[in-house]
């Protein structure tokens, strides 16, 4: 199996790893990294579970290889909070019991933080539309909408 | 009736108040710990190579191109395991199942052999080289057909085993219930159908299982609910090659959702085991999607035809119900022993009906084994679907109004407890206090006009009720057990010196929040406050013997322990308190958090001193510490119950079912925290929407799978799922510790119905008394097609 040298910014800090060309950037991030926050719930492309954002934008790492991360910028859950202070997006999920089992949750919140970056003040449709692609099994996305809202407030008066 | 206030402050957190989640630190920062998240050192991997039919015999596996894969260390198979006569295990359910074949293969995707390397990707290339011949053999999909004279026998590996019935089990009065359908005035009957489904967590199985050859100790992290069960019945299957239950540690980290479908042991876990046993290092073995949902454990598949009774007024006189149960090649359902059909005998519902008959016939089919829960206490919902969709069809039937005809038939609330003629005590309701509330919550009569006008328009439009009885809890020890095990639950509650506390629990939460609950229940019976009530469970070299969680008997059992072990500490606390205050206990009292003597105030202890007290200052002949355990065996089941209203507008174009309001209405006693209550009903309705719209695990007639993955098997999104309306009414259970009754499970119960209901109710008028579930857009629009009405 062919290897490759990638060099990947994730939360901030440069990796520089050998990899598979099929090794797959939600099983990088996990396995090579340590980075287990960012989980594995199905394999079409479909829960959401695995959600990062490259370069900014939501994508599901279970659908992208580590090799297409190469010269980009990674950020998962673990890179919400910052100086000890929990983003938004996190305090919105604490606040309006966004999460039960956790599991979906890093991606529900990656997605959301995502939504929040381009559209600040979105409407309960918008939030239901965006948060689409992640499937959760615990909540009935009712405090996820919430949560999301808490957030979109919160940030807003922050600024 | 309406909740009663919190006896503690917001600062102590016990029962009533909204505490945010102890757990949720972790989570939020990616900093969960499950199972497919621990890494152990010189780690391997295990994956499982499957059948592509559904019943053939094997004729060769052939593992050398296997071997041969960079990384593959072994190849197990089921000959492997037959030199440790570990190739066959028992179920919960005293039924045997495979772990791996030897000779033939039952259902498509059953595990055949598997590989074990280096790294996930090399196991993954080993199992795709795994070369099996089979023979095909003739497919027994369907289970009316599995019980005619001469349909293939499936399990010919049961010496004089004949038919494919797996068991027959009645409950009630057959010839009392006959008589009453004799006389009754009108007799409705439907045939219902509720088809496969899966639970489908976001999380899907897996376990790291660890021998050390020096200590002979096993640790088995795994996806369990039930980590004490799992650690006897490895110890009792694996006993003959050297496991004993004192060097075996099942370890439930966190859970990504279980909702039943984590209570069984499938072949994976085992396989792991042996494979780390005999190699001697860590394996992990963690499914993915499609195998999760091609071969895990199913719930419902009950084929009913259920017929109801009554009188020209509507007064309900007797409910008989006949079921076929498709339990797939095993009866590997986690039921309690003595009731192959779970708590299906709940059928009576809310209503005061004299004359109930139900009986059901499990059967073999070549389908994965089915029959676990899907967030279902035990065949509930399958019971409480039957009865409530009967209700509606004869208030159709009598061109009653369906509230109108709940009302008259409820089990009044003077007549709790109540008997119901299929032998349950039930412990507390009153149902039509929570109808009436969902009935004025939604504007019942306003939304009953707007369906006339709207009628008169071609719209459609249904409004569908559902007046729910729960069964939770199990259970008591007299009725209930798992592979004899009595079905009581436990907690071991340990003070420390400085008044904070560690309490250790027999369940195991897979989202619902104990680390939190747990800690309010403490904070309620001691005043310590919630924050330093640290709550462990999973861990069974720690955590005190329990059966764990599903059924909803979290706390109804395992809270209840956490009680009665507190007032077990705070009698202690009491004898230390006249200790020091040099008073007799008779002069004390209690409030949350301190005793005080009567008609002196001032003069008081709080707990934290007298905890204190118990390490450095005990009396005299009493022992030092300050804990308890205690083993709670529940007097009864409870019986949470609710209301719910469904409105729906259906699409003339399309056929989708809109819901465009839902109002639940639950009674699940005393509440402990009320936003994870909620959180919990929110979840439930979701998951009762689910199956009543969207999921379906169907076969076609060569046993393959037509929903194995989630490409096809259509968990609800954001879209689809509406925004629930959530309500309550209190009424507490006479005989658990703190009144609660359990909460997980109701909405999945209560939903289905009031959905089928409302679209039923929505296309009435046009001829349609009955659908069965999911309602599919297709399904609706080939109704609206043939009576002329679609768009
Ligand atoms: S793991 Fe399900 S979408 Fe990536
Ligand atoms: S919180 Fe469990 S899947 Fe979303």
């Amino acid at each position: 199996m062919a290897m490759h040298r990638i060099r990947v910014k994730v939360n901030g800090a440069a990796h520089e790893s050998e990899v598979e060309s099929r090794l797959l950037l939600v099983h990088y991030l996990r396995e090579m990294l340590r980075l287990t926050g960012t989980h594995i719930g199905c394999d079409t492309t479909h829960c959401g579970a695995c959600t990062v954002l490259l370069d900014g934008r939501p994508v599901k790492s279970c659908t992208v290889l580590a090799v297409q991360a190469d010269g980009r910028d990674v950020m998962t859950v673990e890179g919400l909070e910052k100086d000890g202070k929990l983003d938004p997006i996190q305090e919105g999920f604490f606040q309006e019991h966004g999460l039960q089992c956790g599991y979906c949750t890093p991606g529900m919140m990656m997605t959301s933080h995502a939504l929040l970056q381009r559209n600040p003040n979105p409407s309960e449709g918008e939030i239901r539309q965006a948060i689409s692609g992640n499937l959760c099994r615990c909540t009935g996305y009712v405090n996820i909408v919430k949560s999301v809202q808490h957030a979109a407030a919160a940030a807003r008066s922050r600024s | 009736m309406s909740a009663p206030t919190p006896k503690t402050t917001p600062e102590v957190g016990g029962m009533g108040h909204s505490i945010k989640r102890k757990e949720d630190p972790r989570f939020l920062r990616g900093r969960g710990n499950y199972v497919d998240d621990i890494q152990l050192p010189g780690m391997l991997h295990m994956d499982i190579a499957r059948s592509p039919y559904a019943h053939a015999k094997i004729k060769k596996i052939d593992t050398e191109k296997a071997m041969k894969v960079p990384g593959v260390l072994a190849v197990i198979t089921g000959a492997t395991l037959e030199q440790y006569k570990l190739h066959w295990m028992p179920t919960l359910m005293s039924d045997t199942q495979m772990v791996l074949p030897t000779d033939r293969v039952m259902y498509q995707a059953q595990e055949v052999a598997a590989v074990i390397a280096t790294d996930r990707y090399a196991a993954a290339d080993g199992a795709a080289a795994v070369e099996v011949e089979y023979e095909p053999l003739p497919v027994v999909v369907d289970p009316f057909k599995a019980l005619e004279p001469g349909a293939p026998v499936l399990r010919t590996d049961k010496p004089g085993k004949k038919d494919n019935r797996i068991w027959h089990w009645e409950a009630g009065d057959r010839a009392a219930t006959e008589k009453a359908f004799r006389e009754a005035d009108v007799v409705v009957k439907e045939q219902i159908y509720i088809p496969r489904i899966h639970v489908a967590s976001i999380e899907t199985c897996g376990c790291v299982a660890d021998f050390d050859r020096v200590t002979g100790k096993l640790t088995v992290f795994m996806t369990t609910q039930a980590p004490h069960a799992i650690r006897t019945v490895f110890a009792l299957v694996a006993g003959h090659v050297g496991l004993s239950e004192e060097k075996i540690r099942i370890v439930s980290p966190d859970i990504g959702g279980g909702f039943g479908g984590k209570v069984p042991v499938y072949p994976g876990y085992v396989i792991a085991v042996a494979a780390s046993v005999v190699i001697g290092k860590p394996v992990k073995w963690v499914e993915d999607r499609m195998e999760n949902l091609q071969a895990d454990s199913f719930a419902r598949d009950y084929h009913m035809t259920a017929e109801l009774a009554a009188k020209k007024d509507g007064t309900m006189t007797a409910v008989r119900i006949k079921t076929l149960a498709d339990h797939g090649y095993a009866d590997a359902a986690a039921n309690p022993s003595k009731f192959p059909a779970g708590l299906f005998s709940i059928c009576t519902g809310s209503y005061d009906l004299k004359n109930a008959f139900c009986e059901v016939d499990g059967v073999y089919t070549n389908k994965p084994p089915g029959g676990v829960a899907y967030r279902c206490s035990f065949r509930v919902t399958e019971a409480v679907h039957a009865i409530e969709r009967i209700t509606d069809r004869l208030a159709q039937e009598l061109k009653m109004d369906p509230a109108a005809l709940r009302m008259k038939n409820f089990i009044p609330k003077e007549k709790f407890p109540y008997h119901s003629a299929l032998g349950w005590e039930y412990d507390s309701g009153d149902y039509p206090a929570a109808l009436k509330k969902a009935m004025d919550l939604i504007g019942y009569d306003a939304l009953r006009k707007e369906q006339v006008e709207k009628r008169a328009k071609g719209e459609l439009m249904g409004i569908g009720i559902s007046s729910f009885t729960e069964i939770v809890g199990a259970g008591p020890s007299k009725h209930f057990d798992i592979l004899g095990i009595k079905m009581f639950d436990s907690c071991e509650l340990r003070v420390h010196p400085t008044g904070k506390a560690i309490a250790r629990f027999g369940t195991k939460s897979q989202g619902q929040g104990h680390e939190t609950t747990y800690a309010q229940i403490i904070a309620e019976e001691l005043g310590i406050p919630a924050a330093h009530v640290q709550v462990e469970e999973g861990d069974t070299d720690t955590a005190p013997y329990g059966l764990g969680t599903y059924a909803s008997r979290s706390t109804p059992t395992a809270g209840a322990a956490g009680a009665i072990a507190a007032r077990k500490v705070r009698d202690k606390a009491k004898k230390i308190a006249a200790h020091l205050l040099e008073v007799s206990e008779d002069d004390l009292v209690w409030e949350p958090g301190k005793f005080s003597v009567k008609g002196a105030p001032q003069k008081a202890k709080t707990i934290q001193e007298i905890a204190l007290a118990a390490y450095t200052n005990h009396p005299q002949g009493m022992e030092a510490g300050l804990e308890a355990v205690d083993y709670y065996d529940p007097p009864n089941l409870t019986f949470p119950f609710g209301s719910y209203i469904c409105v729906v507008d259906i699409d003339r174009g399309t056929g989708e079912v809109k819901i465009r309001r839902f109002v639940a209405v639950d009674d699940c006693g005393n509440i402990i925290n009320p936003m994870i209550v909620d959180g919990q009903i929110h979840g439930g309705l979701t998951m009762g929407m689910a199956p009543a719209l969207l999921e379906e695990i169907s076969y076609d007639e060569q046993g393959n799978n037509q929903a194995g993955s989630f490409m096809d098997y259509l968990v609800p999104t954001a879209m689809e799922t509406p925004s629930w309306e959530t309500a309550k009414t209190t009424t507490p259970s006479p005989h658990h510790p703190f009144g609660a009754k359990g909460v997980g499970e109701s909405a999945t119960v209560g939903a289905p119905p009031a959905i089928v209901n409302a679209v039923v109710d929505a296309l009435a008028h046009l001829g349609v008394k009955h659908l069965d579930i999911p309602i599919t857009p297709e399904k609706v629009w080939r109704i609206l097609k043939e009576k002329g009405v679609a768009e």
